[in-house]
């Protein structure tokens, strides 16, 4: 597993897409937060890190899938998947090898976003007027939802050859997952079952985490959330011994 | 007995691959499989390598079954699967370095020189592997596939689209490693199995049609050429 996961992140940070990923993921963050009116801290006036936290999921619905989309379609297309699959390594092996390095990936772009941080703790009116908590909180909440979008990327990483099919299917995936059981909570007709409906959904997990309430309810939701699909995933690649 | 096949049947839906296969091989041997293009020589491969299960019967591998030790077979096997596939964005010793943490392997580093010096890699082992020449990719395939020293080697296909003196090469690597091994080699080149096979397995349509060693075979057949044989036992549904 160890072995996958270093070749992984091996070739990941060899090919120049990693990195214009990971700069525009940087730049578009940074314009939200700095520079354009609607959301810039500037004209906010709150020493707070909201707006990174509310349009980082967006950008991690298209991150994600760019980086996992490769992971096994590539593989599968090459035909290194036998190769893979006919070492002594399990299919879960392989499955969570490839996972763990997506997250990692994920979680070494987040870094340079402490430097957001940093900055509006100098700034603040007193220094180091910046509810410290919630931004801890909102970060573990990205990384869970990192997780979860990871797992989902992968699923449909490993349909077979097409990492377009891969992308296009996880972006939708994501998105559906993330913000459309809120909204489909709020139709008329569905709107005794709306707490049951948005419950399902990313989003409001993602939301109380970020609150600072470290719910286990919601740490077990994104737990199974990524297992289910993990779980899917190793059955699709398993199908080629049905 | 390294390896023991036994009934061995595997259909994709209606169609069937193979069908009621048996055979079995010494250890230390270099064995040709051969057989027409569809004949379910690959299938065959995949199976013992714990690819993908058979529908009915069993195979066995240095006594391990591989329904029910698939980890302990793949650790007595090194694979050269159809077309080579490898890692291009990798250079060559990362990739051999790469088998060697999936093997866990001790004493890695030791292993990748005395690969790349038997398989004759020594002025590309720096390279990445997008840039080798075909016979070199080749040559990388069989060094990942002996990298572990298993000791039963699959081969399919090793030495397709190589040059004349490439495929002497890899023939001498193949007779040297049989010393040592079992061999299994699947081919379409008659001279290349006269060259190196002491044992010949012929399959068509999913069924073994020859299976004895070379000298027997010719015996048997009047001394006619390998060649002959081959289309005489699988060519009737040519026409």
């Amino acid at each position: 597993m160890l072995s996958i996961l270093s070749k992984e992140i091996n070739g990941f940070f060899s090919s120049l897409a990693a990195y214009i990923s990971m700069a525009v993921f940087l730049l578009v963050t940074s314009l939200f937060l700095w520079v354009f009116p609607d959301s810039s801290i500037l004209d906010y006036g709150y020493a707070g890190l909201d707006s990174f936290f509310n349009i980082a999921p967006y950008l991690f619905m298209f991150l994600i899938p760019a980086i996992t989309m490769r992971s096994l379609a590539e593989e599968q297309k090459d035909g290194t998947f036998e190769l893979l699959a006919t070492r002594p390594l399990s299919d879960w092996q392989i499955v969570i090898g490839k996972f763990l390095a997506s997250l990692l990936i994920i979680v070494l772009t987040l870094v340079p976003t402490l430097i957001y941080y940093i900055s509006v703790y100098q700034l603040g009116i007193s220094k180091g007027n910046i509810d410290t908590g919630s931004v801890i909180g909102s970060y573990l909440g990205l990384i869970l939802l990192g997780g979860a979008f990871t797992s989902i990327g992968l699923f449909t990483s490993s349909f077979g050859k097409n990492q377009i099919i891969a992308f296009t299917l996880s972006v939708f995936l994501c998105f559906v997952t993330f913000s459309a059981f809120d909204s489909i909570s709020k139709v008329i007709s569905l709107q005794s079952f709306e707490s049951s409906l948005t419950s399902l959904g990313i989003n409001q997990h993602y939301q109380s985490i970020s609150r600072r309430v470290l719910d286990s309810r919601d740490f077990i939701y994104f737990l199974s959330f990524a297992g289910l699909f993990l779980l899917l995933t190793k059955t699709v690649l398993g199908a080629r011994k049905w | 007995m390294s390896i023991v096949v036994k009934d061995l049947c595997k259909s994709y839906g209606a169609q069937k691959a193979i069908d009621g296969i048996s055979f079995q091989t010494s250890s230390r041997i270099v064995v040709g499989f051969l057989g027409p293009n569809g004949a379910g020589k690959s299938t065959t491969m995949k199976i013992l390598t714990c690819y993908i299960p058979q529908t009915s019967g069993m195979a066995t591998v240095c006594g391990f079954d591989v329904n029910t030790h698939p980890m302990e077979v793949r650790r007595q096997i090194g694979y050269l699967p159809e077309h080579n596939p490898l890692y291009l964005e990798m250079y060559v010793r990362e990739a051999l370095a790469f088998i060697g943490s999936v093997h866990q392997l001790e004493n890695s580093k030791k292993r990748i020189n005395e690969v790349i010096e038997l398989c004759g890699l020594g002025e590309e082992q720096n390279k990445k592997i997008s840039t080798l020449s075909k016979g070199y990719r080749q040559r990388l395939g069989l060094a990942q596939a002996i990298f572990s020293d298993p000791a039963v080697l699959i081969l399919d296909e090793p030495t397709s689209g190589l040059d004349p003196n490439q495929v002497i090469g890899i023939r001498n690597l193949i007779k040297e490693l049989g010393k040592s091994k079992t061999v299994i080699l699947s081919t379409h080149i008659m001279q290349e199995v006269e060259a190196v096979c002491e044992q010949v397995i012929i399959i068509s349509k999913g069924k073994i049609v020859a299976d004895d060693r070379l000298n027997n075979l010719k015996e048997t057949h009047q001394n006619k050429s390998l060649e002959d044989i081959f289309i005489s036992l699988t060519g009737s549904n040519v026409h």
